[in-house]
């Protein structure tokens, strides 16, 4: 029996989980080739491996890992995190193996199972990032660079790259001198006017953005008057950021054309179909992972669907389709 | 590890703030050894509330059963369930207690809801020992039957003297230590930080191994987020961060620094 056939009425499911449509999910972020739009965001899916007995890691278009640099990082003391309405507020503090322990260890697996890596990285000097980045290149698996300028919770580095235009763009530039790979500045969402740092990223050499990161914040507990926090403050995930986020993708899509990575609250297809309709070329799921590992496929199949419902044939056709 | 939907057989309350679980999830309880622990998403919370971790109190006959203690609004959330409701359970979780004592007889150390998987644990070691359990109030103490009923020698203690003898568990494990020779015991135990660490450190102390199950609050509970850490030490000296959830929840006490 022809399967294909039977199913390709829209939107109706085939015996396994997926949705048959022949919808052509493939995307191009900066370089990097995605099978569909969908990649996990940093810092939520660990190096791939931890969820490994609950999702089919090579399913997902891209897996973003955990923020390196180039020594092994200890991150935070406890508690790293809180609970809130709407998500988390979380302050790990980019614990990591460093760069060297991250190929040795962690990325044979990625490799293995055939999914694009993009690599989140950090440091506290230009040179620390563009460093970090030389040492993946040529890298098995390593697809892409994820640069972050933008982390709330280590006073050491990332955020204050992230809050000055002049400053991303020069970090841009150092590490694209260093690699070829592509490169994904992921900027800081609290910052007045984000086009004017998608612009700075794009004219230094960035091949794609990825916003947002978490927005800073901070819990206190009302009995003993101090942070939950052990770091005082942290950033916030979760639902509750994901209109923001929105709103920063919308404004970023249309200052630059280099594609955009979208994350902040996706906790299920709507929040991805969204992000795309307002610039977005593909999308990260973030926290969902905690509570539901299968949200990236779920979120697949939602995409595949609603494209077909809507008569369009490729993903790559809800980019930017937002109509004001 | 599975991500199943599992569902309520039957929910009832042990005392004013403890309950029992029983749900239906032969995928967990297949390969479930005491120690370990299932991640559930409590029905009801918002779609962004985490997962709630809960040690196995049992696991027979495609039958997985919880024991906890509600403290806030996930805890109270899940003892509205009633008979036929479905949750998301994923398990099961972590690296479990040894079974093997060696020919050891072991002491189990209980505080608080830190019975239920030394319940299971007594269950399937496969020889009698002792349970020292302690707790503020008698109507805190669960499952002591459990242990009876297998024979076990089980000691109570309360702060508050109104079951067993009046004090803390640890001075109960100082008295059984000061009677039983050292390299014929091995220690297990569950509970509140506090009374881990002073069990860790008398068992230190007397040359005993001690099993010792940390409670760390978790976020994805399989190894990702980096939550849930703690400092160990290697054989050798060397330190290292674990993750709870993913490297244990159970460590030998030297591998722990506080
Ligand atoms: C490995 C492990 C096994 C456990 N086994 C049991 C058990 O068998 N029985 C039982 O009653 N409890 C157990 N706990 C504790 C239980 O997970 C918490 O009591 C529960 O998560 C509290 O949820 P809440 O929404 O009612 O509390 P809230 O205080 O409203 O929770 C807020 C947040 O804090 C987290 N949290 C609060 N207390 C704890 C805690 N002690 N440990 C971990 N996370 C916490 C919650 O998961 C949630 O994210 C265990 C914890 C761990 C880590
Ligand atoms: C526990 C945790 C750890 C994170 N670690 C990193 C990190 O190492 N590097 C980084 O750039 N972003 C990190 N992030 C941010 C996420 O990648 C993502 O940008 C953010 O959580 C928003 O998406 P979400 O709302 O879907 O979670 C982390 C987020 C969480 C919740
Ligand atoms: S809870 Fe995520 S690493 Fe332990």
């Amino acid at each position: 029996m022809d399967r294909t056939r039977l199913s390709r009425r829209p939107g109706v499911r085939s015996a396994g989980d997926r949705v048959v449509n022949n919808i052509d999910m493939q995307v191009n972020l900066g370089g990097i080739l995605m099978k569909n739009p969908v990649a996990v965001a940093s810092g939520t899916f660990g190096y791939g491996c931890e969820y490994a007995g609950l999702v089919d890691v090579s399913r997902l278009g891209a897996v973003t890992v955990k923020g390196v640099r180039l020594q092994p990082w200890p991150g935070n003391p406890l508690p790293r995190h809180v609970e809130v309405p709407g998500g988390m507020v979380n302050a790990i503090g980019l614990q990591g193996p460093g760069v060297d322990g991250l190929i040795r260890d962690y990325l044979p697996f990625l490799h293995r199972a055939d999914v694009p890596v993009i690599v989140n990285v950090w440091g506290t000097s230009e040179e620390e990032y563009a460093e970090v980045a030389a040492r993946l290149d040529g890298v098995p698996g390593v697809a892409g660079v994820e640069l972050n300028v933008s982390c709330p919770n280590v006073k050491e580095g990332g955020h204050a790259f992230g809050t000055d235009p002049h400053t991303v763009a020069a970090l841009v530039a150092a590490v694209r001198r260093r690699t070829r790979l592509p490169l994904i500045p992921k900027l800081a969402p609290n910052v007045p006017a984000i086009a004017v740092f998608a612009r700075a990223a794009e004219e230094a050499g960035a091949d794609a953005l990825s916003l947002i990161n978490t927005i800073p914040a901070m819990v206190i507990d009302i009995e003993t008057r101090r942070p939950v926090l052990a770091n005082t403050v942290g950033g916030l995930s979760g639902p509750a950021i994901h209109p923001v986020a929105v709103k920063l993708v919308w404004e970023a899509s249309r200052a630059v054309r280099i594609p955009i990575l979208a994350m902040g609250g996706i906790s299920g297809p709507e929040q991805a179909i969204e992000f795309m309709i307002a610039g977005a070329a593909a999308v990260a799921v973030g926290t969902a992972n905690f509570i539901d590992p299968t949200t990236p496929l779920r979120v697949i199949a939602g995409i595949e669907a609603y494209c077909a419902r809507h008569g369009l044939t490729s993903a790559r056709a809800l980019t930017g389709s937002v109509r004001i | 590890m599975v991500d199943c939907m599992a569902r309520v057989i039957e929910q009832h309350s042990l005392s004013s703030d403890y309950f029992m679980l029983l749900l239906k999830a032969p995928e967990v309880t297949a390969t479930a050894r005491p120690g370990q622990f299932v991640h559930v998403r409590v029905t009801g919370l918002s779609e962004a509330a985490l997962r709630r971790p809960f040690s196995i109190y049992g696991a027979d006959q495609g039958v997985l059963a919880l024991i906890y203690k509600t403290v806030g609004r996930g805890t109270e959330q899940l003892a509205r369930l009633a008979a036929g409701d479905t949750v998301s359970v994923i398990g099961p979780l972590g690296n479990g207690f040894p079974l093997d004592c060696g020919g050891r007889v072991p002491i189990l150390v209980a505080g608080g809801y830190g019975v239920a998987p030394l319940s299971f644990l007594a269950r399937r070691l496969g020889r009698r020992g002792v349970l020292l359990v302690g707790a503020r109030r008698a109507e805190d103490i669960l499952c002591a039957c459990d242990f009876a009923d297998l024979a076990w020698d089980v000691r109570v203690a309360t702060q508050d003297g109104s079951r067993g003898e009046r004090g803390l568990v640890t001075d109960l494990l100082d008295a059984c230590l000061a009677t039983s020779p050292e390299a014929s015991t091995e220690i297990y135990a569950c509970g509140p930080d506090g009374m881990l660490r002073a069990v860790g450190e008398r068992a230190v102390a007397a040359g005993v191994r001690a099993w010792l199950s940390l409670d760390k609050h978790m976020v994805c509970g399989v190894g990702a987020c980096l939550a849930c850490v703690q400092r160990l030490r290697r054989a050798d000296g060397a330190e290292w961060i674990g993750r709870v959830c993913h490297d244990g929840p159970v460590f030998e006490a030297r591998e722990i620094v506080w």
